[in-house]
């Protein structure tokens, strides 16, 4: 519940002009002379003071961390090659040997979901800062300058949001054929409309504010506007759905993969080590199981790392 | 000596925050006369919608906390009864008036289905019944009949808190808290609104409770003034008196923070330093550290009250004797 | 407010034009030949030139583009290159199940996210609050096709008590959409739950308390018609993202509808089902979208006094 603001007495209620010579008004003076100086970096260490706090977003933070570990490392901790195949032992159930078990052509699951890792963390963050490049242009470009231009990227934007993000994705890759990169495109350029529309959004908020016309009345460029002033200032929203479009896009081209659009063998794919276990179902659940917890595992993670951030980054959301 | 309608003791609110515990309210001390309309004045963040919130059982909890005290209505300490007897007594015996009349009203519901819900709920009239009911209320407050089908923002601030008034009076309450409802309206609105409610007072023969920190509405309403700074109540007296003879160091700096036309002063004398930090409250009396009168003594010891003539009270200890007081 | 939906509806047709743009011009600058498809390898050369002249496949972009959009306008999308079937007729087919399915998990996803949302809210910090708030946010990082695999190895293999494919009765509905629903269920519960918390700490509630009405009647009636704006808004996202999962959770459980059918056809490389298939998905969640618009100004009157 919301404190009474009304009630609860403010310090901040300065009085300008009416500086007493008594000590108890020391501390909000200093305060005042703070805002002045280091005032964004003071905002983004008192962001990180608040999620350092929440301890759920940290948990989330320590796990993504240490996936980008194994991704970084998965050629010291992986214990078998991710493509030597095994004819012989095709399938096995999880033993010593194959902590995870082995596929249908007997190559080390936890091997191959300890590499999928750099292909799944490596498409899902080069998709989200494609499409925030993209997008996030359009959306400054439309928000800043507005009129016709705006109504132009808009419409634009409007056609891909009648598309379903995972169809267009398909429809791409299914045209122009799978592989790393192109997922990694065709999922960036699906998500581009969401990051236009944040974008405008919050450039449109920060546009009208008063160090804008003050850096206009001192000569700055739109240019030098757009990069130096509006964008820092948008950079909250942006952070947040970055998070959380990173766990999007890895579904995503899980997905992409799971219908065989996606990454080709024998590039593990968690998506793709999905795929070949849905066969397997009956027979050796394991193969189909453990991916999809790696993967889950990874959206869970990102997603409190999301929160999280959005909790630290305005925290009038949360109480 | 008239019956005390609303009588609240040694009342204590906190609110425990993630920087730590603010105390709102402290040691409060208050009553009303039955009949009567009791001014409670102080600036923002005195507290006074906390004591006004906490007489309806409404402070927000989490954060909120009323912690001691005891708030008597008919004799009876509502902070003891049970919810469903306070729901009993909200809206309907003790109705509130609200200070932003642009967000205290539900934007998807028409304005007078939001006053016959009260009504059916307390009254025990049927819908039909209701909203007659409504109706009229709507008509008492200036607004024409035909517009109980409307939804809030479809009328302006200043006709949306007769609404609010509306509301508050449709169950015909013993006592209306008004906190600060003529704060948010243009000032012009601000006279309309405040004369239609001194005439329904009378009319409704309610006692009320008006929040301000508007000297010169005390003046044009009230019976009663109390004085409120840092979450206790520091000077309390009739009207006439606290204006011809105030006693307390706060109440005069008050007074000589307005300005006058009629007066000849040299400038306005404004209270010296700032509202205290709520999570880190003054020692002693509260006010010492921009009491022009304060001796070492202030910082250490919180005021008695003190009777200084008949009905009028003040927490200052130049009237206890320990500090010296004003040449007159 | 008809005059509204009118110009709506209106609205519609530029916005599919621009979506046949897209997928028009991302099919035509596919490689390969539908013509050489259609005839299969061995065909001679001349034959295959024969047939692209015949398809009009050897017209300038804007020349087929134009034809692609007259004849799709009549309901003609061009013919499947495997079965020689009209799309039109292979997705007509297909829809009612898709439809079905999307139906079913969005209801599964409304009569769980929005209780519990408000469950939540109402108690926020309970044992009951974080537990649902933890299921639902591993509701919404399960890959809704991994998930369905889950519940055929659990409720059809372990215990037999679903069919693990198929389609014709509500046993063979309930684990797809159940499926499909769990990731919008838990979204809406989440929306439910912040827009709640949003709503409980306006001024017009402390009012309604201050008269006196009962929690239950405070949240229910001041409460909800407040809170469901932006909930509306994610149930007519979710209907999105609920045809797009339909195309993978459809192959998991060989559920006949458009996303299987579309599947298929990618794998077969049968482009002009691929692009009929979005086209159609695109319009029925730009449908869905519109009803959305509308059913706001059934919730709240200020919108409905803008759109006047």
């Amino acid at each position: 519940m919301r404190t009474e603001t009304d009630d609860i007495p403010q310090s901040g209620d300065e009085h300008p002009g009416d500086l007493p010579a008594n000590h108890y008004t020391v501390e909000p003076q200093a305060r005042l002379s703070d805002v002045d100086t280091g005032k964004r970096r003071s905002q983004w260490a008192e962001v990180w003071r608040r999620l350092t706090r929440n301890r759920t977003a940290m948990f989330g933070l320590v796990i993504v961390l240490l996936i980008i570990f194994t991704a970084i490392f998965a050629d010291v901790i992986a214990p078998h090659s991710f493509r030597a195949q095994n004819l012989d032992r095709i399938a096995e159930p999880p033993s010593r040997e194959f902590l995870l078990g082995t596929d249908d052509l007997g190559r080390d699951i936890l091997s191959r979901i300890i590499f999928g890792a750099r292909v799944s963390l490596q498409v899902g963050f080069i998709a989200v800062s494609i499409s925030i490049m993209i997008g996030g242009t359009l959306g400054a470009i439309a928000g800043f300058y507005g009129g016709r231009l705006d109504n132009v990227v808009m419409r634009v934007m409007d056609v891909l949001l009648a598309i379903p993000s995972i169809l267009l994705a398909i429809a791409i890759v299914s045209a122009f054929g799978g592989g790393i990169v192109n997922v990694m495109v065709a999922v960036g350029i699906s998500y581009i409309p969401l990051y236009a529309r944040i974008v405008k959004a919050s450039v449109i908020s920060v546009k009208e504010q008063e160090f804008i016309e003050a850096a206009r009345a001192v000569g700055a460029n739109d240019f030098r506007i757009i990069v130096k002033h509006i964008l820092p200032n948008s950079l909250a929203p942006i952070i947040v759905q970055g998070t959380l479009g990173v766990a999007t896009a890895i579904l995503s081209a899980a997905g992409l993969s799971f219908i065989g659009l996606g990454i080709q063998p024998p590039t593990p794919e968690w998506g793709a080590m999905l795929s070949s276990g849905r066969h397997l179902l009956r027979t050796a659940w394991h193969v189909a199981t453990f991916p999809g917890i790696a993967i889950m595992i990874t959206i869970f993670a990102l997603n409190l790392l999301g929160d999280g951030l959005r909790d630290a980054l305005d925290p009038r959301l949360k109480q | 000596m008239a019956e005390r309608l609303l009588d609240i003791e040694d009342l204590r609110v906190e609110y425990h925050t993630d920087d730590g515990v603010v105390t709102a309210v402290e040691n409060l001390n208050l009553y009303l006369e039955k009949g009567q309309t009791l001014g409670l004045v102080g600036e923002t963040g005195a507290g006074k919608t906390t004591t006004a919130l906490s007489v309806m059982r409404l402070v927000p909890d989490p954060p909120g906390r009323i912690i001691s005290g005891s708030i008597r209505f008919h004799g009876e300490d509502l902070l003891t009864k049970r919810v469903d007897e306070i729901k009993k007594i909200r809206g309907n015996k003790i109705s509130m008036i609200f200070q932003d009349p642009m967000t205290s009203l539900n934007p998807v519901l028409t304005v007078g289905f939001q006053i016959e819900e009260a009504v059916m709920l307390h009254q025990g009239l049927d819908h039909r019944a209701a909203k007659k009911r409504a109706g009229e209320m709507l008509e008492l407050v200036g607004i024409p009949a035909g517009r109980e089908g409307d939804y809030p923002h479809e009328f302006s601030g200043g006709m949306r808190q007769r609404v609010g008034i509306a509301m508050a009076l449709s169950c015909n309450p013993e006592l209306l808290i008004a906190d600060e409802p003529t704060t948010a309206l243009d000032v012009t609105i601000q006279a309309q609104v405040l004369e239609l409610m001194k005439k329904l007072r009378e009319q409704f023969s309610t006692s009320m409770l008006l929040i301000t920190h508007d000297l010169g509405v005390v003046a044009e309403v009230c019976d009663h003034v109390a004085i409120m700074y840092a979450g206790t109540i520091v000077e309390y007296a009739d009207v006439e008196t606290l204006f011809t003879n105030p006693r307390h160091p706060y109440t005069r700096g008050l007074f000589g923070s307005i300005p006058s036309l009629d007066e000849d002063v040299p400038r306005l004398q404004p209270i010296k330093g700032l509202m205290p930090d709520p999570t880190d409250l003054p020692t002693g009396c509260k006010f010492h550290p921009r009491c022009p009168m304060a001796k070492d003594i202030c910082a250490k010891r919180a005021p008695v009250g003190v009777e200084v003539a008949a009905g009028h009270r003040v927490n200052c200890m130049m009237y206890e004797g320990l500090v010296p007081g004003y040449e007159e | 407010m008809h005059r509204y939906i009118l110009r709506r509806l209106l609205l519609l047709i530029p916005v599919m034009l621009g979506v046949s743009f897209v997928v028009f011009t991302i099919m035509f600058f596919t490689p390969g030949d539908p013509a050489a498809m259609m005839l299969g390898e061995r065909a001679p050369a001349e034959e295959v030139a024969a047939l692209r002249t015949q398809m009009g496949l050897d017209d300038p972009f804007p020349v087929q583009f134009g034809r692609f959009v007259f004849n799709a306008a009549r309901g003609d999308l061009g013919r499947s290159l495997v079965s020689r079937r009209p799309v039109f007729q292979e997705l007509y087919s297909r829809f009612p199940a898709t439809l079905q399915l999307a139906a079913s998990a969005v209801l599964i996803a409304v009569l769980m996210g929005i209780p519990i949302g408000i469950l939540s809210a109402t108690r926020q910090y309970s044992a009951f609050d974080a537990m649902s708030m933890g299921i639902a946010l591993v509701g919404v990082s399960m890959p809704n096709f991994w998930q369905g695999m889950m519940m055929i190895l659990i409720f059809s293999v372990t215990f037999g008590l679903f069919p693990s494919s198929g389609y014709g009765t509500i046993w063979h509905l309930i684990m797809p959409a159940v499926t499909i629903g769990t990731s919008s269920a838990a979204i809406i519960t989440r929306m439910t739950r912040s827009s709640m918390l949003e709503v409980v700490r306006q001024d017009y509630i402390r009012t309604a308390r201050a008269k006196g009405l009962s929690e239950k009647v405070v949240i229910n009636r001041h409460g909800l018609k407040n809170a469901l704006i932006p909930i509306v808004t994610v149930i007519g996202l979710q209907f999105g993202w609920l045809l797009g999962g339909a195309v993978l959770t459809e192959t998991v459980f060989a559920w006949p509808g458009v996303g299987r059918l579309m599947v298929d056809a990618i794998r077969q490389r049968d482009f002009p089902v691929v692009q009929g298939g979005v086209l159609l998905l695109a319009l029925t969640f730009s449908v869905v979208n519109l009803a959305v618009d509308i059913l706001y100004a059934y919730i709240d009157p200020r919108i409905k006094a803008q759109y006047k």
